[in-house]
């Protein structure tokens, strides 16, 4: 991986920054790279509330935002940088406005890696929105100065319509790492993990195949034209 | 929240007959719904910190539950209502879980409004 010189990571929600990135992430921070996350909303309207249930939709902000800072200190991320919006609206709001607290950060920061959702590729519209606000905020800045763009596309059809991914990330020596910082989210996870362990628990081809997978991370680059 | 007790609700609702409340009424299957559960499509709607009055509360049904709001020009109605809270701050807190436990509807009433970001609360 290419040695960066700071790692800006723009996410809406707390769990995006460890769903299929926390292993890059982690291989930033051991490498002893600083990581800023931005996190644009604290997840206020998830549906998920732990199982058993143990949120509910008054305390699940005040709980994800406890689980977000355990998932970035079992990542080594000491900078987090909470946006104040709220989960669901980020498209509505001005994409310009958005973008002036995106840029802020990045003049503060100054990455040379900038991690995002690809743009229109991130499904979830929070993850869209703010993956194009981010973009916004590069444009402005000169040429010179703009972080390379790490997009994560998610979409089924990401592949035929993107290409191969540009990037893949074998994090196979921190997926204890990621594994945590995953289990910090613990009103989200749960559910999931469960299904992964009873799948994990069927034969050891069947663990060597969810392993196999976690143990992977791919990104597209974004280019920006101008 | 603990599974809903048909007359702990209905002295609550009453409670708030007949002034301003502020209401969170809200129905979802997921951000992910089509993505990843092969559902047609997402499906959402919420309203936060709408200002009602209502003369009439009644809660009918029997577990899954219903909850009607009658107002001087029309209804507030929630159906599939499973569980229920009334919170240190005298809120009402109605909600409907299915069997995974994720939340898929949502019906809260409060005399003060529904904070709009908890990092503008106090000690966050
Ligand atoms: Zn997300």
């Amino acid at each position: 991986m290419n040695k960066e010189r700071h790692v800006l990571l723009v996410y809406p929600h707390p769990d995006d920054e460890s769903f299929g990135k926390a292993g890059s992430v982690a291989l930033y921070t051991q490498a002893g790279t600083p990581v800023t996350l931005i996190c644009g909303t604290l997840g206020e309207l998830g549906r998920n509330m732990g199982k058993p249930t143990f949120a509910n939709r008054e305390t699940l902000p005040y709980i994800r935002k406890k689980e977000l800072e355990e998932a970035c200190r079992v990542l080594g991320i000491d900078d987090l940088r909470l946006l104040g919006l709220r989960d669901k609206t980020v498209e509505f709001e001005d994409p310009e406005w958005v973008a002036d607290k995106i840029e802020a950060v990045i003049r503060d920061v100054k990455p040379s890696l900038l991690m995002t959702y690809y743009p229109k590729h991130g499904v979830h519209p929070d993850h869209d929105a703010l993956s194009h606000a981010a973009v916004i905020a590069v444009k402005r800045l000169p040429k010179e100065e703009r972080p390379v763009i790490y997009g994560s596309a998610v979409t089924h059809d990401a592949r035929a319509v993107l290409g191969p991914p540009d990037v893949t990330y074998d994090v196979s020596s921190v997926l204890d790492t990621k594994l945590a910082a995953m289990r910090a989210h613990k009103s989200q996870f749960e559910a999931m993990f469960a299904q992964m362990e009873e799948q994990m628990a069927k034969s050891p081809e069947a663990r060597q195949q969810v392993e196999a997978n976690m143990s992977k991370e791919y990104f597209w680059i974004y280019r920006i034209d101008d | 929240m603990q599974p809903i007790s048909v007359d702990v609700v209905q002295t609550k609702l009453s409670e708030f007959l007949n002034q301003e409340v502020y209401l969170h009424l809200e129905t979802t299957n997921g951000a992910y719904a089509a993505h990843r559960f092969g559902q047609p499509m997402a499906v959402c709607a919420y309203i936060r910190n709408g200002k009602v009055q209502f003369e009439r509360a009644t809660i009918a049904g029997d577990k899954p539950y219903r909850v009607g709001l009658k107002m001087a020009d029309g209804w507030i109605y929630a159906q599939g209502l499973t569980d229920f809270e009334v919170d240190a701050k005298g809120r009402l807190l109605l909600a409907g879980h299915d069997e995974e436990g994720r939340l898929a509807v949502s019906l809260q009433l409060s005399r003060t409004p529904f904070p709009m970001s908890v990092l503008d609360e106090e000690g966050v």
